[in-house]
């Protein structure tokens, strides 16, 4: 529908022209830098660019796989929209975003006899968002915690059970904020009371009032490099947002690292694979998905050299230590306390993200 | 005749091989500015104007600067960083300039001078995250400062705004005292013998005479500065710690998640048209050519 309005707007058909002699060029320039058909190509998060991961499945099937990194659904999606139809064979998507992708009708539906879905834990299917019309076109294969991160040497590890130390004076100037909107609005929301998959416009002022009394007690809201080096090197004793990902990868360096699900609970992230329609090798497509979602691909994307995750699958080949690292055995207990992440429609996701500046603004 | 009309041919032809190279040399240059520059433009000028949900055609990513005051505070909080960053820069670099010009014997300029850009060789984003180490709290500053007991507990350096204008400052200082350095050394001699000849002591020779005819280079330097500051992304994400947020942060905030590029390239636009402002109230100084 959206289409058809879009062709009869003397705007948008000159956009459509400027889109396609931008493409053109960039194929111009890019041939010779673009992967052979042979190849898998595949939009990740840097966790997938781990040598340690991608090695292996390159020498078992004789492939190469070609990466490209990005932050953020809306890169990533303008990434696929820039690019022909079949240069991507797979990607790497919030599992709440799967839908957007859909509804650009750039997916191919998975299946799910050919993939160990009973192996994953119940609560990380995300069925909600990874099923669209009955069809499965994602599939979790790694999650965690925005939740409490902290240096346990350097505050009372029994007041990071709750949201409320957060905006205590106690830990004034001693906080970092994740610097993405969705999981610490979500955070807010746990710490007044509300459920996150329940936002409605109506909470945002109190959302924003929660925000204010973190950011007035933070000395920095950090995108992830910047929010690990600060808790790491001591700048700061607590990350908002914080979890596995940023304490286990540093658990050898500073074991003081640690992080807690507060009695308010805890948002679950979690990211997903999906393959795409257009795909020139559908078949490489899934065995590549197919292998980072074996008991030896999930333990090397949890243990990638970019950041930890809790592996989706249960049967993860983790060592004892790596085990013990990402918490695994207590992780029916934390997956019971915690929430979805706010998945908010359009129009909210744009007020939250205002909400957010607004936040970032405030002196 | 035939002769006459041969050499008439050639000159002609000539004429026309005159008049075609400096088409066929500027032609390189005009195509990669067209496909580059002006065509994305053109297209980020279209999508400035196209509604984020649904397409069509929509001013609301311009009005909604306008009226979301936290977008109208990125642009002033750019302003005065980027007007602080200037004024410093220029302050420093002068002095800086001028010793390398007129103190620095010849033979040891060129060396003094690589010296001066040296921190150009070493990469953006690692000379910012340096920054982040001497300024954080633990780090150079705060230990020596906190060593030698002049203060009890450390600065907040690190992720503030000092922290963003001491990270460009360390750039454009480099930058603005090759321009002024270059425009101190065209400087004939004979102007400060003039101006000595007619009574003016060193004070009043550098005020009426050479900071005049070194205006352009400080310009060139100042607008240059101006120009790459207040679209820098980096330095400000770095070193600020988002505790305020600048334009470029404010555009890439529209891409991440929302892919919202018709707000991102409004807000780009505007940016832009304060660039060119900018540009026109330096273009009297902006010429290349001294009179």
């Amino acid at each position: 529908m959206s289409v058809k309005s879009a062709s009869g707007n003397p705007l948008s058909a000159l956009k459509r022209h400027l889109h396609a002699a931008c493409a053109a060029t960039a194929l111009l320039l890019g041939v010779g830098s673009l992967a052979e058909a042979a190849d898998l190509n595949a939009l990740i998060w840097c966790d997938h660019s781990d040598p340690g991961l991608l090695q292996p499945f390159e020498e078992a099937n004789g492939v190469k796989v070609n990466v490209k990194e990005f932050e953020g659904t809306g890169a990533g999606l303008a990434i696929v929209e820039q690019s022909q139809p079949g240069d991507w064979d797979v990607m790497v998507i919030d599992s709440i975003d799967v839908p957007r992708g859909v509804e650009k009708g750039l997916f191919e539906p998975l299946p799910e006899d050919k993939l160990p879905l009973a192996d994953l834990f119940p609560q990380v299917k995300m069925d909600g968002s990874t099923v669209v019309g009955g069809k499965r076109y994602g599939i979790t294969e790694k999650f965690g915690y925005n939740t409490i991160g902290f240096n346990k040497t350097k505050v009372d590890p029994a007041d990071m059970q709750s949201l409320a130390s957060l905006t205590s004076d106690k830990y004034k100037g001693k906080v970092a904020i994740y610097d993405y909107y969705l999981p610490v609005i979500g955070m807010a929301a746990l710490a007044i009371g509300k459920k996150t998959a329940e936002l409605t416009e109506a909470d945002l002022p109190a959302l924003k009032d929660e925000l204010l009394k973190m950011k007035a007690n933070a000395k920095l809201v950090g995108e992830v490099t910047a929010s690990q080096t600060a808790l790491a090197t001591g700048e700061v004793d607590i990350l908002v947002g914080g979890g596995e990902w940023v304490t286990a990868g540093l658990a050898k360096e500073n074991p003081a690292l640690d992080f807690s699900i507060p009695k308010e609970g805890a948002v679950l992230w979690s990211q997903s694979l999906a393959m795409f329609k257009d795909s020139k090798n559908k078949d490489m497509a899934l065995k590549f998905i197919q292998y980072i979602m074996s008991p030896e691909g999930q333990a090397r994307l949890a243990t990638s050299s970019c950041y930890w995750g809790m592996p989706a699958n249960t049967k993860a080949a983790l060592t004892g230590d790596q085990k013990k690292v990402l918490r695994f055995d207590e992780q029916p207990g934390f997956l019971a306390r915690a929430q979805a992440y706010p998945a908010p429609n359009a129009d909210l996701d744009k007020k939250m993200q205002d909400m957010w500046t607004e936040m970032l603004q405030a002196k | 005749m035939p002769l006459v009309s041969s050499s008439g041919k050639s000159g002609r032809a000539l004429a026309r091989a005159g008049h075609a190279l400096p088409w066929a040399l500027v032609t390189p240059a005009l195509g990669w500015t067209l496909l580059f520059f002006v065509l994305p433009f053109i297209a980020m000028g279209f999508s400035s104007l196209t509604a984020h949900e649904g397409g069509g055609f929509t001013l609301s990513n311009y009005s909604q600067f306008f009226i979301n005051p936290s977008y109208w505070q990125a642009m002033v909080n750019s302003l005065e960083v980027t007007a602080i960053v200037t004024v410093v820069s220029v302050l420093l670099a002068y002095p800086f300039a001028w010793i390398l010009a007129e103190q620095v014997p010849k033979r040891w300029q060129r060396l003094a001078l690589m010296l001066a850009v040296l921190p150009f060789w070493t990469s953006y984003v690692v000379r910012s995250y340096s920054w982040l180490l001497v300024l954080a709290q633990n780090g150079v500053i705060n230990r020596a400062l906190t060593g030698s007991g002049l203060i009890t507990e450390p600065l907040q350096l690190a992720n503030t705004r000092l922290a963003t204008v001491t990270g460009f400052v360390h750039f454009f200082v480099m930058l603005l005292t090759l321009t002024i350095f270059a425009n101190l050394k065209q400087l004939s001699p004979s102007y400060r013998k003039a101006a000595a000849d007619l009574g003016a002591g060193p004070v009043r020779t550098f005020l009426h005479v050479i900071l005049p005819l070194t205006l352009p280079g400080i310009m060139v330097g100042a607008f240059l500065t101006f120009v790459l500051c207040i679209g820098d992304y980096i330095t400000p994400q770095i070193l600020g710690g988002n505790n305020e947020l600048l334009m470029p942060q404010l555009v890439m905030m529209q891409i991440g998640r929302r892919g919202d590029f018709p707000l991102a390239s409004a807000l780009s636009i505007i940016l832009m048209a304060v660039v060119t402002v900018a540009y026109l109230a330096c273009a009297r100084w902006l010429k290349i050519e001294r009179a």
